[in-house]
């Protein structure tokens, strides 16, 4: 029978094969999902896994949805390997959109270069004031932050509704939950012509590129590691779990708050009570798929990006329902959790101990 | 008496290594009968397989004559056998009567059970109360658990683990009392070890075993303490001598350090106060438990105290953390290596960035210097002589003995004016024990003051200048070390103060 | 009065999805593992409990099919937790994930139905007692499995061997293994039943609460559920407590209007959530306090030693 071994060392070869494994498998098992439904499994696959790259817009509008999952996943990623568990980039992205919101709308009639940079501050602000409400319990009172920054999710999104149906509302808006558009100056630079790829996608390699100097090269970064390998250790160096805590989930949150201003002022244009629309989650996925390293994070949030943009090209051309790309996500995420374990352990083919007779005298 | 358990042939090999070659031996009826080796002489695995945890490569047991191949541990309880192991399967949040109830199949833990728990004990002097949670008791007494646990299935064979390495002096006469008591009713008792003198003391026969063969048949009481060491280990040893060196002024001091319990089952720390002086060894002796996790946790600055409670050369450090003492002249070696002094999956040029990036300056504010990280790791391992292929190894693939002269070495190149250690020769082979032991001296002799916290009493004994005892949470005064007998320590472990004896002697 | 009493039935509904889902993962978690997929096990107890009830016309086959689609999405988070070992954490919310999409997409063909009032038992004559009769004695069979159930579990957990052998195996899963007890399989085995309890208490509000069929419609509770179980103390009794409390909040919010409140309905929906917030924080702040009835090996998979 097959037993699970330990190994000496952690495979390498298995650890970033894995990733690609589980988006095979997915592939397959989508495969067969559609096919329990009475679709076509290669047409809705050909949708899904080639649409994205079929035009100069869907590439673009592939950037434009690997952005904030990059940008919110590098925030994570950190996080995750220190054993700071934030569930809450969601509610921390939509603080971020409405803290870059309100200053846009606070200057409606103001124009100037200055303005964009401030709405990314706003953003960045108001994440991370949301995510020290989980990092001040934790720290303090050594409270789950993974409840609490998930309760804090769902009022961050009854927040948004509330406040995009009152004192944010569009007063030329025909009273409509929404707010105003954002002028010229609050909108996000565009870098292709054409198409709706802001800012954000240059800024979600480049801030990559960073936190893997700090993972790597910086005592902050060597901190998170070691707490992630060994905390006991992480102590004896004298790392605190209180400041790696502050660390991790203010990054997060800053990350998560700036992407969700990007969206906000970038494909949105305006603040509207649906727009948490789960990215905070699916950086979740993002971050393993990635390994919790920075450059993993980028080819993973790429790689989430072809579901969102293949689901909704599926969506449309064949009257598929949106949630195939939750489930797509959710297979993927299982499906790599599972192979994960032959990072750290080997298959083993072990004879049954009865079978072993020795013959003595 | 007649034979109740014979070995024949008994072979075991796991990769890379053959534990068990070709072993036979045969116990009796109501016999104490020692096991007897060093550590990694193959006495566990041996055991394992007679318990049914394991199954020999090759060889046969048989019990009262009939062959006997348990396929699992409670085939074997089955069939009258019952072990205590070193480290016991206890649950700390239930009862001792829940506990004690979970190792017997098919049985609640009703009244009924708490009666038979109570007239067992009485029957074997163990006091137990099958209503207190086992998270309350002491480690004696929960030793006590264990073996009423074992008893009340009314085995013919109890197998002990290195019964008394967690137990007082006086706590392992009680036990060797009921060990006794168990023989007299026929119970064969299989009593592992590697204290002699206790083997000596209890023991009817004994089997020496060494790199996993039978090495002698004896009786311990016939025998001299040296000559069953000579068995066991093969050949004699160098030992380092404490050399008396001159002892200089105080460097390092500890005054009224207490600390309340953490967590459910913690120590506290009740008024300690210690110093140490340059040039001196101080060793702090006591049994597991009691209060040496935390007392090294409050001298790393894991965990923070009053200013004034630790004074180095007069300055206050108590309200420091590690890396700021590791500044002013600290080092540390904690007890565990993987996962507290180094992070197992890290090279060990990373590693050193653990302890010494900033004594060493292996950053520059903040970022890292691999290279200066991995030149002082190699110099570690050619002064420490560490079996290693390269600073690019990772930590957790060093042999016992290895990674700790890499640890102590460490923190011994940093060049401390105050060093402790935890433990540290536990579980490593004496060549390397050796090694860490003369580097300690040494440091020593350069003027450094060394504080050595270690269970093993002979170690102390060896190494110190002066010896004090924890127990319970609370320091014996320090006494040189020529002047205490190993008698009084034990005493002293168990929480008596010896001046009150002395006294007493006196009156 | 009336009105009083109608504010009561809401409650006792409002309070017993929480309950189902709550005490079956105070079970898994007294066993030594963190579910954090409540929420899509819930999920696909609705979509799976409905389709049930229209596909065949019984209440019954509804349950037991909600029973049966929690236990087996339950079991899949079972098997990469405890036989692959994967992070209980990440692949709890995997299963949410998961579940939430799963009954998403299975639930499309059935958005346009609508269910008949579940069968109501109306127990004789205390039923007609003014004010509590009708909030006690006159309430589905459901509300009544579910307080039957916790109090099962409670004398389960406190007398039988199963319970002792459960709780040994979440205070320290290595001793348990050491005494022969095959850890993995005991742990299985409530994980599966953890799933079908979640499964009734997401049914519950397909079938009872609202009887249509919305996608996401748990909205949240299976976190809530999580809450109450700390909120508890991992204690059966105490989970009762919990979510009649939060259920409460819910109908503060729903009938908020009707006492006179003026606040938009978003804020009064974020009370539980907050409360929540602060009862976590009172909680884990008590020095010793439920911490120390935290099951020690909550969360932390178990490996076979060498």
């Amino acid at each position: 029978m097959l037993r699970l071994v330990p190994r000496q060392t952690g495979s390498t070869w298995m650890l970033w094969s894995a990733p690609v494994l589980a988006v095979i498998l997915t592939v397959m098992a989508g495969g067969l999902m559609f096919l329990s439904l009475d679709v076509d499994p290669v047409a809705a696959l050909g949708h899904i896994l080639l649409d994205p790259f079929s035009t100069t817009y869907a590439r673009a509008e592939l950037l434009v949805k690997s952005a904030p999952l990059a940008l919110i996943g590098l925030g994570l990623s950190l996080g995750f390997r220190a054993g700071v568990w934030n569930i809450g980039a969601e509610g921390q992205f939509t603080l971020g959109a409405l803290g870059g919101g309100v200053v846009a709308l606070a200057f409606w009639n103001v124009e100037g270069a200055w303005l964009f940079p401030l709405i990314c501050l706003g953003g960045i602000a108001s994440g991370m004031a949301w995510a020290a409400i989980p990092a001040y319990l934790k720290v303090r009172h050594n409270t789950n932050e993974i409840l609490v920054s998930l309760m804090l999710t769902y009022i961050a999104v009854l927040l948004i509704s509330a406040l995009v149906s009152g004192p944010l509302r569009d007063p030329e808006g025909y009273n409509f939950p929404e707010s105003r558009m954002f002028h010229a100056s609050a909108v996000a630079p565009i870098l292709i012509e054409g198409t709706r790829a802001h800012i954000g996608i240059a800024l979600a390699p480049l801030i990559a590129v960073i936190l893997w100097g700090v993972l790597m090269r910086h005592e902050i970064g060597y901190g998170v590691r070691l707490f992630g390998d060994a905390p006991k250790a992480a102590r004896f160096a004298g790392f605190t779990e209180k400041g790696t805590v502050w660390f991790c989930l203010l990054l997060s949150g800053g990350l998560a708050g700036l992407a969700g201003a990007l969206e906000a002022t970038g494909p949105l244009g305006q603040l509207v009570p649906d727009l948490p629309a789960g990215y905070g989650f699916t950086a979740i996925i993002v971050a393993f798929l990635g390994r919790l390293t920075p450059l993993g994070v980028l080819v993973g949030a790429f790689a989430l990006g072809v579901t969102y943009i293949g689901g909704e090209s599926a969506q449309v051309a064949m009257s598929l329902p949106a949630a195939v790309v939750g489930v797509f996500q959710g297979m993927l995420l299982f499906f790599l959790l599972s192979i994960d374990v032959l990072v750290t352990n080997r298959v083993q083919w072990v004879v049954p101990a009865a079978a072993k007779i020795k013959a003595g005298p | 008496m007649t034979v109740f358990l014979e070995l024949n042939g008994i072979t075991k090999s796991f990769p890379g290594v053959l534990a068990n070659d070709d072993i036979s031996f045969t116990v009796k009826r109501g016999e104490i009968h020692a096991l007897l080796g060093e550590n990694g002489a193959g006495k566990s695995t041996l055991v394992k397989m007679i318990y049914g945890m394991m199954q020999p490569d090759a060889g046969t047991i048989q019990l009262h004559g009939a062959p006997y191949a348990p396929a699992s541990p409670a085939a074997a309880r089955m069939a009258g056998i019952g072990m205590v192991f070193q480290h016991f399967s206890l649950f700390e949040a239930l009862t001792v009567a829940e506990n004690i109830a979970l190792g017997i199949p098919g049985t609640g833990a009703g009244t009924d059970l708490g009666d038979r728990i109570r007239s067992v004990s009485s029957t074997y002097k163990l006091p137990l109360n099958p209503d207190g949670l086992v998270g309350d008791l002491s480690v004696g007494e929960r030793q006590r658990v264990e073996i009423v646990r074992c008893l009340m299935q009314s085995p013919s064979l109890l197998i002990m683990d290195e019964p008394t390495s967690v137990l007082t002096p006086q706590e392992a006469d009680l036990l060797f009392a009921t060990l006794r008591k168990l023989s007299e009713e026929g119970i064969a008792i299989l009593y592992i070890s590697h204290r002699l003198s206790e083997i000596q003391q209890l023991c009817d026969a004994a089997t020496v075993l060494r790199a996993g063969k039978v090495v002698a048949d004896c009786d311990p009481r016939k025998e001299t303490a040296r000559s069953l060491a000579e068995m066991m280990i093969g050949e004699t040893l160098a030992e380092p001598e404490a050399v008396d060196t001159e002892v200089g002024e105080t460097i390092f001091e500890v005054r009224d350090l207490s600390r309340p319990a953490q967590g459910a089952f913690g120590i506290a720390l009740d008024r300690i106060g210690f110093d140490v002086k340059a040039g001196e060894i101080l060793g702090i002796g006591g049994m597991a438990g009691n209060g040496q996790s935390e007392l090294m946790e409050a001298l790393i600055g894991e965990t923070l105290s009053p200013s004034e409670s630790m004074l180095l050369q007069g300055r206050a450090v108590g309200h420091l953390g590690p890396s700021d003492r590791r500044r002013a002249g600290m080092a540390f070696a904690p007890e565990e290596r993987l996962g507290h002094a180094v992070s197992p999956t890290m090279s060990l040029a990373d590693n050193t960035l653990v302890s010494a990036r900033h004594t060493r300056n292996l950053t520059w504010h903040g970022v890292l210097r691999p290279h200066d990280a991995s030149l002082f790791a190699r110099r570690v391992i050619a002064s420490f002589d560490v079996r290693t292929t390269s600073d690019a190894q990772i930590a957790q693939q060093l042999s016992g003995g290895n990674l700790q002269k890499f640890v102590v070495g460490r923190e011994i190149l940093q060049e401390p004016r105050v060093l402790i250690v935890e433990q540290p020769t536990w579980g490593v082979d004496a060549a390397a024990a050796a090694a860490v032991h003369r580097a300690l001296v040494d440091l020593a002799q350069q003027g450094a003051a060394v504080v050595v916290i270690s269970q093993d009493l002979d170690e102390l004994v060896r190494l110190s200048n002066r010896i004090a005892v924890l127990s319970d949470g609370r320091l014996s005064r320090a006494r040189p070390t020529s002047e205490v007998s190993v008698e009084e320590i034990g005493l002293m472990m168990g929480g008596e103060d010896t001046s009150h004896h002395h006294g007493a002697a006196n009156a | 009065m009336d009105f009083v009493a109608g504010i009561l039935v809401s409650l006792v509904i409002a309070a017993t999805p929480l309950i189902f889902a709550a005490i079956g993962e105070l079970v898994v978690e007294r066993a030594g593992v963190l579910n954090l997929g409540v929420e899509g096990m819930m999920i696909i107890g609705a979509i799976a409990g409905f389709a049930g009830m229209v596909d065949s016309g019984s209440a019954v086959v509804g349950v037991v099919a909600a029973m049966a689609a929690g236990a087996t999405l339950a079991l899949l988070f079972g098997l990469v937790t405890q036989v692959l070992l994967a992070n209980q954490v990440v692949t709890g919310l995997a299963l949410t994930l998961f579940g939430l999409g799963v009954s998403a997409l299975f639930g499309q063909r059935y958005t346009t139905y609508s269910l008949d009032r579940f069968p109501r038992i109306d127990i004789p004559y205390l039923s007609e007692i003014p004010l509590i009769g009708p909030v006690i004695f006159a309430q589905d069979a459901l509300v009544y499995l579910s307080l039957f159930l916790v109090a099962a579990i409670w004398w389960a957990l406190k007398f039988t061997r199963l319970g002792l052998v459960l709780r040994a195996v979440g205070e320290n899963h290595d001793a348990a293994h050491a005494l022969g007890y095959p850890v993995i399989w005991i742990r299985l085995g409530v994980i599966a039943f953890g799933g079908a309890c979640a499964g009734v208490g997401g049914a519950y509000l397909s079938l009872v609460q609202t009887p249509i069929w919305v996608e996401s419609m748990t909205a949240g509770r299976g976190w809530i559920a999580l809450a109450i179980v700390v909120f508890a103390a991992w204690r059966p009794w105490r989970t009762l407590l919990g979510a009649y409390l939060f259920g409460g909040f819910t109908i503060l919010q729903l009938h908020g209007q009707a006492f006179g409140v003026s606040i938009p309905s978003q804020y009064l929906s974020m009370i539980p959530y907050a409360v929540t917030i602060i009862v976590l924080v009172v909680i884990s702040s008590e020095s010793g306090g439920s911490r120390l009835s935290a099951p020690n090996c909550l969360g932390r998979n178990f490996q076979k030693p060498k």
